[in-house]
């Protein structure tokens, strides 16, 4: 699994990069009550804003963290916003991407380093 | 950065896991490890204590005595003070020359003088206007050696009733001087959640080992700023500088209520506090605009500021929410706002502008969720 300084995980399974965001993330954020996914897809571009997460306490973005096509959402989420805190990097994935090399993966922090940077 | 004042229990809230915020010049806890959300629902179901001693406590007394302090702060607020029986509190509002909202407060007759809890981020220029505004037979005093707890929720008057029993006693409103183990207690029960509940004010020296007895009960978690917000949303209680303000009324606030009928046209005691011209005539013809709830019919929170517009394509902006955000025992979100008088009915259907989009809200009576006062 690799990391994002923007907090998210990014995960690869069948060729395509699963993404979602860090427990610690989640934990910052408190309770998530409203998720606004991507329509699948879309070709976005890294840094655009793709998905809406709203706790009880603010509202903020997910950007994309490469440059591809959202093949797929993860539609449970808007229906039950709280298995982000439950379980932010299992069950609560929010979209998955098709890159064209997942080579990029590489340049991204492993675990290791994120915890270094989450402290 | 300006250093942040701390309440009595500062210490207890960083115990207690706190995590603390500035609030009103104050360093408070906005929630604790129980989360917002788990603090919300604790509170309806059984009973959140939470540390409110960032407000205001002033003591309004007069060397000609009670009646003639309730008479000097009529000139003030727009509400019957005099007609206030001893032991009883009021929910009251400051006003302005333009009819506009300086605080809202409580006040309470002591039965000896007048006792009133003002707004944390209001408190100097509350103390300010009464020191100004009030005859010289008046002694406004702040009291600063006193923490101020609430203790809402279904099963507040048990917990708070094992240590002083005579809390069973009392009804909604009522503000009562209770001596335990030899402090004075000030106890009303009132609050801003829309539950059953209490308000205490004790001597700051005892406030940690009060609070201590009372969060270490079956029933009683601790609650921060985050869901005491989301209770009085759904309660739809007004925010001061969010939802009322020194431009709004309060006819246009929604609060008229407040208002009693002996201090409108015709009643005994009429008009005489600032912006009583403007008031007055709101009260008879209606106010052009009005605080209103509103229900988002998707699941999206809409936030202060969030624009309202009549339609889906209309250009101009009809007003805005004042507060808004999720209501965890409405299981959705909620907010209140200002409209035209001419959309400010129950069932009236608009629409907020959402990130680009505009997306349907529904004007709906307030409370949200019905309230469980002990009248």
């Amino acid at each position: 699994m690799k990391f994002t300084e923007e907090h998210e995980w990014l995960r690869v399974e069948d060729d395509l990069v699963v993404v979602g965001i860090t427990e610690h993330a989640a934990a910052q954020l408190g309770d998530v009550v409203f998720i606004e996914l991507p329509d699948e897809g879309i070709t976005v571009t890294k840094d655009e804003e793709v998905c809406v997460i709203e706790s009880v306490k603010a509202a903020s973005d997910i950007l994309a963290p490469l440059d591809g096509e959202i093949v797929e959402v993860n539609t449970a989420l808007v229906d039950d916003p709280s298995k982000v805190n439950e379980d932010a990097i299992g069950d609560a994935w929010f979209f998955k991407m098709k890159i064209d090399d997942l080579s990029v993966l590489d340049d991204f922090m492993d675990e290791a380093e994120y915890k270094a940077l989450v402290g | 950065m300006t250093d942040l004042l701390r309440t009595a229990l500062y210490d207890f809230h960083i115990a207690n896991g706190g995590k603390m915020v500035p609030f009103a010049g104050y360093d408070m806890p906005v929630q604790y490890p129980l989360g917002v959300m788990k603090e919300h629902l604790h509170t309806r179901s059984s009973a959140g204590l939470f540390d409110v001693s960032h407000m205001g406590q002033v003591a309004l007394t007069s060397s000609q005595g009670l009646e003639a302090v309730m008479l000097a702060l009529e000139t003030l607020v727009p509400v019957s003070v005099a007609g206030l029986k001893a032991d009883r509190q009021r929910y009251g509002i400051f006003t302005n020359d333009d009819g506009g909202i300086l605080d809202d407060l409580m006040i309470a007759n002591t039965g000896d003088h007048l006792f009133l809890v003002v707004n944390a981020a209001c408190k100097a220029q509350d103390i300010a206007h009464l020191r100004a505004n009030l005859p010289d037979h008046v002694t406004v005093t702040e009291i600063t050696d006193r923490a101020l707890l609430a203790l809402q929720g279904p099963k507040a008057e048990a917990a708070l009733a094992r240590i002083v029993p005579h809390v069973t006693s009392m009804r909604f409103m009522d503000s009562h001087r209770v001596s335990v183990d030899g402090a004075q207690w000030w106890i009303s029960r009132s609050g801003y959640t829309g539950e059953d509940g209490f308000e205490i004010s004790i001597p700051a020296e005892i406030a940690e080992n009060v609070a201590t007895q009372l969060v270490a009960m079956d029933e009683v978690e601790l609650i921060g700023l985050g869901a005491r917000d989301s209770l009085r949303l759904e309660a739809g209680l007004c925010l001061y500088g969010h939802d009322i303000d020194a431009t709004t009324s309060p006819v246009e606030g929604n609060i008229a209520w407040a208002i009693q009928g002996i201090r409108r046209k015709g009643g005994a005691r009429e008009g005489g506090f600032p912006g009583a011209a403007r008031i007055l005539a709101e009260l008879e013809k209606g106010a052009d605009k009005l605080r209103v709830g509103l229900l988002p019919q998707g699941r999206a929170p809409m936030r202060e500021g969030t624009p309202l517009f009549a339609t889906a394509e209309s250009t101009d902006q009809i007003g805005a929410v004042t507060s808004g955000g999720f209501g965890p025992s409405v299981a959705g979100p909620i907010a209140m706002g200002y409209l035209p008088i001419d959309f400010a009915a129950d069932g009236v259907e608009i629409f907020a502008e959402l990130r680009g989009k505009r997306l349907p809200v529904t004007v709906a009576p307030m409370p949200f969720r019905p309230s469980t006062y002990k009248r």
